[in-house]
């Protein structure tokens, strides 16, 4: 069961008018597995996520999902993708219970997920507030507690941490690790910070202009092959994290 | 069963809509409110009459008191002959006052302004006066704007003092009888009007706002992404914004049962089948409006883009035969127009289902071909 393939992306490209956001990137993602899409913006994170996600097609290229793709599935897929999108704001004036009992009722769930689902997330002091009256921090976990109702299979995370302060980001993952932890979904998430990807993730993948410029376990990125020490005049020993590395291949950091 | 129902998607986009809108204090405000506070406003000027006042400018201090060695001129003798009170204000400038009582139309105080012709015009273009007065070549002169309906009033009624002042016919020797027939007060005709613009304004700013707020906050994308059936969305936004429009509309029309004694005259079966035809005609518009854009400025340019012409044109507050004749059969196309034609027909003329049922079929087809297209052009990301 661990073993098996749960995405598939073959050789996809995708342009807007003259904008190539992904070009020609290759990736399987395993059950269970935590996979980071880490860049800068306009690496082509996003696009990437919205093609698995089946909101945008594919120019060439094939995704498939579970071994199957978009076209005649999508009601089997939104049955077994969580997603949580870049900024999604939810009904100011509904209570954040109603507002767990509004996605439950898409999915064909009630109350008993509902609460478990808030107690995952922590929200549970916060049952009866407004989602106005919410912090960015529990909007985030309220976002991803919606994203979790239905037990995802797949887990689709679009910078769920971006502007949040460490502390909140801390709690997410918090939430997601406890998530890794019961080993039955995978999960894309896309960053541009590093801890976040070296904290949740098993697998790294390093894009910029569309194109994945490296990708592999922490330990894996960290290393230096010796083909790349042969390439350098004067070797500096491996890179210490992520942004080091980011530098090293683009000689731009992650955050610019 | 009951659990079922509770969780049924349908179910909860129809809670979550009609919480989203009955939290909102400003959505109750205007949608109930201001119709009412409106209704009041226009039927207590238009309905009551009371004394007015009338502000005359007069060119020439001459003609408002007699200077030794001059023959009194026209204006001064009829001020005389009827007694007009004769004031000085504190920087010298004079003036007249007379009052003509009338009980049935109310009186009429004319004042009579002593003014230069500068003076004057700057008056006139403020809107103080309608009127300016003066005499030449032995001729009284009357200088309005033609096109002015207030001004138009003035002059007939003070020429026609003016005509022979000793010779006028006292009200008491003429009599007006006040038509009693339901539905000719301005009232009668105002408030069917006001429920048919209050249909149109919810439906465009409460539907097509609302998907394309939900658009730009990238929740429709959000939503879309879950096996929610998309038609269930719209359905649910617009149950709860037309059941919103039948209590507002019973609302405003109860307060004006109350207050204007206005009644229905025609079959009530026919209005609630013409007044839900009329709702999803401004319904099946509102999708269309919203299809396709994510930007509240584009949402907002092309929902007053529609609702402002029809508002103006199509009679909701004065009748739209004051248009030009070869703009009427246009202006009758407009839904908003045919809805106010057909809620008044129920209303004032006692029109019942034989009146109304082409007018019914024309707005439940917009509605039908509008969500329709609305529907096949949505973006919902």
């Amino acid at each position: 069961m661990k073993e098996e393939t749960v995405i598939q992306v073959k050789n996809v490209y995708k342009s807007f008018k003259s904008v190539h956001a992904v070009r020609g990137i290759n990736l399987e993602i395993l059950n269970g597995q935590f996979i980071a899409l880490l860049g800068p913006n306009g690496a082509g994170k996003t696009t990437m996520v919205e093609m698995i996600e089946g909101i945008q097609k594919p120019d060439t290229g094939e995704i498939l999902i579970t071994g199957k793709p978009w076209k005649g599935n999508e009601k089997e897929f939104r049955m077994i993708i969580g997603l949580s999108l870049q900024e999604t704001r939810f009904i100011d004036k509904l209570r954040v219970f109603e507002t767990l009992k509004l996605f439950a009722s898409f999915f064909g769930l009630g109350n008993v997920r509902c609460q478990e689902v808030m107690n995952l997330v922590g929200l549970e002091e916060k049952r009866q507030a407004y989602v106005v009256n919410l912090s960015g921090g529990q909007r985030q976990r309220l976002a991803l507690g919606v994203a979790l109702l239905n037990k995802p299979r797949i887990l689709l995370l679009d910078e769920p941490t971006t502007g949040l302060d460490p502390q909140a980001r801390r709690e997410v993952w918090m939430i997601l690790k406890k998530l890794k932890d019961e080993a039955s979904t995978s999960l894309i998430l896309t960053t541009h910070y590093m801890e976040e990807a070296e904290q949740l993730c098993d697998y790294i993948v390093i894009m910029d202009h569309g194109t994945i410029l490296k990708e592999g376990t922490l330990k894996e990125l960290l290393g230096k092959s010796s083909a790349d020490i042969e390439k350098k005049e004067e070797y500096k020993g491996p890179p210490r994290n992520l942004d080091e590395l980011f530098i090293e291949l683009t000689g731009r950091h992650l955050n610019e | 069963m009951i659990s079922k129902l509770h969780n049924a998607q349908l179910w909860q986009l129809i809670l979550a809509n009609a919480r989203e809108l009955l939290r909102e204090p400003a959505v109750l405000f205007w949608g109930i409110a201001f119709p009412i506070l409106m209704s009041l406003g226009l039927g207590i000027a238009f309905t009551k009459k009371k004394d007015v006042t009338v502000t005359i400018a007069v060119i020439g201090r001459n003609h408002l008191v007699h200077s030794k060695g001059d023959s009194a001129s026209l204006i001064q003798s009829f001020l005389q002959i009827n007694g007009a009170l004769l004031k000085v204000a504190a920087d010298g400038r004079l003036s007249r006052e007379l009052y003509v009582p009338d009980e049935r139309l109310g009186g009429t105080t004319y004042i009579f302004h002593d003014m230069s012709w500068k003076q004057a015009m700057v008056m006139l273009k403020r809107g103080n006066l309608n009127l300016v007065m003066d005499e030449a070549g032995g001729k009284l002169v009357y200088n309005f704007d033609p096109m002015n309906p207030d001004a138009q009033l003035t002059y007939l009624k003070l020429s026609k003092l003016m005509k022979d002042p000793e010779r006028i016919i006292k009200p008491s020797e003429t009599e007006i009888r006040p038509l009693k027939v339901t539905g000719t007060r301005y009232i009668d005709f105002l408030v069917p009007g006001l429920i048919c613009m209050g249909v149109m304004m919810s439906s465009m700013w409460g539907v097509s706002y609302d998907i394309i707020e939900k658009r730009s906050k990238k929740l429709l994308r959000r939503m879309v992404a879950t096996p929610m059936k998309r038609s269930n969305f719209l359905v649910a936004l617009i149950t709860v914004r037309i059941s919103m429009n039948f209590v507002e509309s019973s609302l405003l029309f109860l307060f004006a049962c109350w207050a204007f004694h206005i009644g229905i005259q025609g079959s009530i079966p026919a209005l609630l089948l013409f007044f839900t035809a009329g709702n999803i005609a401004f319904a099946g518009i509102a999708v269309f409006l919203s299809c396709n854009t994510a930007k509240t400025e584009i949402g907002n340019g092309l929902i007053n883009l529609v609702s402002m012409p029809m508002m103006v044109l199509s009679g909701i507050f004065f009748s739209y035969h004051n248009f030009p004749a070869w703009s009427i059969p246009v202006i009758q196309k407009f839904p908003l127009t045919m809805m106010a034609d057909g809620i008044r027909s129920i209303f004032i003329e006692g029109a019942g289902f034989g009146e109304i049922m082409l007018p019914t079929l024309i707005m439940l087809t917009i509605g039908v071909v509008f969500f329709t297209a609305g529907l096949k052009l949505f973006k919902w990301h």
